[in-house]
């Protein structure tokens, strides 16, 4: 099992990056690649509704969106626990995917795009407009959750507790992808009209999938209002919504680790670019167009056709 | 015998066109039931409303004497309804053992829900080994372990008649299984689906008159969305209206 033990190697590298980089004094970086993993998590949620799922959704900004304003939201209710604003925040997600996906799901291919994109940019819209959120300026955190006995407010804390749940996230996805519903996924990306031929309520399937992504998703929210120590509206934005896209593209899409690759390489590329020059849109722009024309199955399809 | 399925007055229209027109038919259990008519009769429209993937207009459906004319394929599918399609529809990058078992998955009434999201697959040893056991019977074994894309048109149509076996269907409906196929194909979908005989309803859909009536129990006309004569295939073979309207010189 050479995979398995570079996938554990990886881990306890990435568990050790805070030591080291407390030891060099670049405290900095940690509250960077913690936004690393976060976005990672987000994109592997993402990549599981269109990898996974063959649904191009454009509205992921929602979810991810969702799980941050729900925590800030219930900490101003003076709800501070992690253990149970963060699986609210998660609940939340899912609802608002099942009740997205059961009207979006009627429509497919350019529409179901649209459709996804159009209640995303409603929720926006209606968060900005609420007083208690924020409005505009979002909604700020008196302070990072709690969780007992863990102390967030140490950086290298929220660093670890996010690893561990993307570590989770990952190896859920990938034995679920393993199981009946995985291979009955995997029927649906090849030919839904066989799917249905044989028996399967391809509908109901497609939303289950929708919702799993975007609990992902409300999941990641809930870590980045922590990071940011703010619900902001612009993680509802629709750009939100095409940085995670173009991030599960760059890194592959329906590879395990395609949200992880595309969300290191975006985030880590405009972090070295902005230091260099004020227009690193324009040289990603640039790194995009490459990954699409010299590795059409994202950075993952470099290292082998195993999914 | 007893009639599995019954339509009545079912009628379907595309704009103007009324692609089925009051079509009235009974199938008997066990029969091997063969649909002809010349090209747009309205004989795959036909399938379409049988397997729920168009609803009627107007007119009924029973299925062992339960109304089914609202429901869905998948509900369909549940209660015994399974088709085939006259363009192969099968999944290309997944094996044919694959293939198979996802039909047999899909029996719910067996399995339970397709909606398990942690045991491994592979894991369900007896799925996989009835999935085989239906590729055996269409004489697919030796290439169980290909994707389905790599194979041959003719393997290709006999992994649809597993997997439209798999899902242990009531009544079978077969949309010109034989179409594209060379002849030594044809004679080898041809013996499986006669080897279907009295285990499985089935309604074909076929061109080749040959093997219409070497396979058909019964015959059933259908011209301009009607169907203009029902009956064995002697009777049929000496109905006028049919003579006129389709078979020409052919017998």
């Amino acid at each position: 099992m050479n995979q398995r033990h570079a996938e554990i190697g990886l881990f306890l590298a990435a568990a050790a990056l805070p030591l080291v980089l407390q030891s060099f004094g670049e405290d900095y970086y940690i509250a960077f690649a913690t936004r690393l993993l976060i976005f990672a998590l987000a994109a592997t949620g993402l990549n599981f509704i269109v990898g996974y799922g063959g649904m191009v959704a454009f509205g992921h900004a929602a979810f991810f969106g969702i799980g941050a304003y729900v925590v800030a939201l219930l900490m101003a209710a003076g709800l501070f626990s992690a253990w149970l604003a963060w699986p609210l925040a998660v609940g939340a997600a899912a609802l608002a995917a099942l009740l997205i996906g059961a009207l979006s799901l009627r429509t497919r291919g350019v529409y179901f795009i649209m459709i996804t994109l159009a209640f995303a940019q409603m929720i926006y819209y209606s968060v900005i407009s609420l007083k208690f959120a924020g409005g505009d300026d979002g909604l700020p955190l008196e302070q990072r959750s709690t969780l007992a006995p863990l102390d967030l407010a140490n950086d290298a804390t929220l660093y670890w507790v996010t690893l561990a749940l993307l570590a989770a996230c990952l190896f859920a996805l990938q034995r679920l992808a393993a199981s009946r519903y995985g291979s009955a996924l995997a029927g649906l990306r090849q030919n839904e009209t066989r799917m249905e031929a044989i028996g399967y309520p391809v509908q109901q399937i497609k939303l289950v999938c929708f919702v799993i992504g975007a609990a992902v998703a409300g999941l990641a929210g809930a870590l980045l209002a922590n990071q940011n120590g703010m619900a902001s509206p612009s993680q509802l934005y629709w750009t939100q919504s095409g940085m995670l896209l173009v991030m599960v593209i760059l890194g592959g899409v329906g590879r395990r680790y395609g949200g992880v690759l595309g969300a290191i390489a975006l985030l880590g590329l405009e972090e070295v670019l902005g230091r260099v020059t004020e227009y690193s849109h324009f040289y990603v722009g640039f790194a995009l167009l490459a990954v699409v024309l010299f590795a059409p199955h994202g950075l993952a399809g470099l290292w082998g056709r195993q999914r | 015998m007893t009639a599995l399925l019954e339509i009545a007055g079912l009628k379907r229209h595309f704009g103007g066109l009324w692609a089925t027109n009051g079509v009235d038919l009974t199938l008997e259990a066990g029969e091997i039931h063969a649909l002809i008519g010349p090209n747009g009769a309205g004989k795959t429209t036909l399938i379409h409303l049988i397997s729920g993937a168009l609803l009627p207009d107007a007119g009924t459906l029973h299925f062992a004497g339960a109304a089914i004319t609202r429901c869905n394929t998948h509900e369909r599918v549940a209660r015994g309804i399974t088709r085939s399609y006259q363009i192969t529809q099968i999944f290309p990058r997944l094996s044919l053992l694959e293939n198979v078992r996802l039909a047999v998955q899909a029996r719910r009434r067996d399995w339970g829900s397709s909606l398990r999201f942690w045991r491994p697959a592979s894991a369900d040893v007896q799925m996989i080994a009835e999935a085989a056991d239906w590729l055996g019977r269409v004489g697919l074994s030796p290439a169980a372990g290909q994707l389905a894309g790599d194979v041959s048109h003719g393997e290709r149509r006999a992994l649809e008649l597993a997997m439209a076996l798999a899902t242990r269907p009531r009544l079978l409906l077969l949309d010109e299984p034989l179409a594209g196929m060379g002849p030594e194909e044809t004679e080898h979908m041809t013996r499986l689906i006669a080897g279907l005989r009295g285990a499985q309803t089935v309604l074909l859909v076929e061109h080749d008159m040959d093997i219409v009536f070497r396979l058909a129990d019964r015959i059933s006309v259908l011209v301009a969305g009607r169907i203009i004569a029902s009956g064995t295939p002697a009777v049929v073979r000496e109905n006028q209206a049919v003579r006129r309207a389709y078979l020409g010189d052919e017998l």
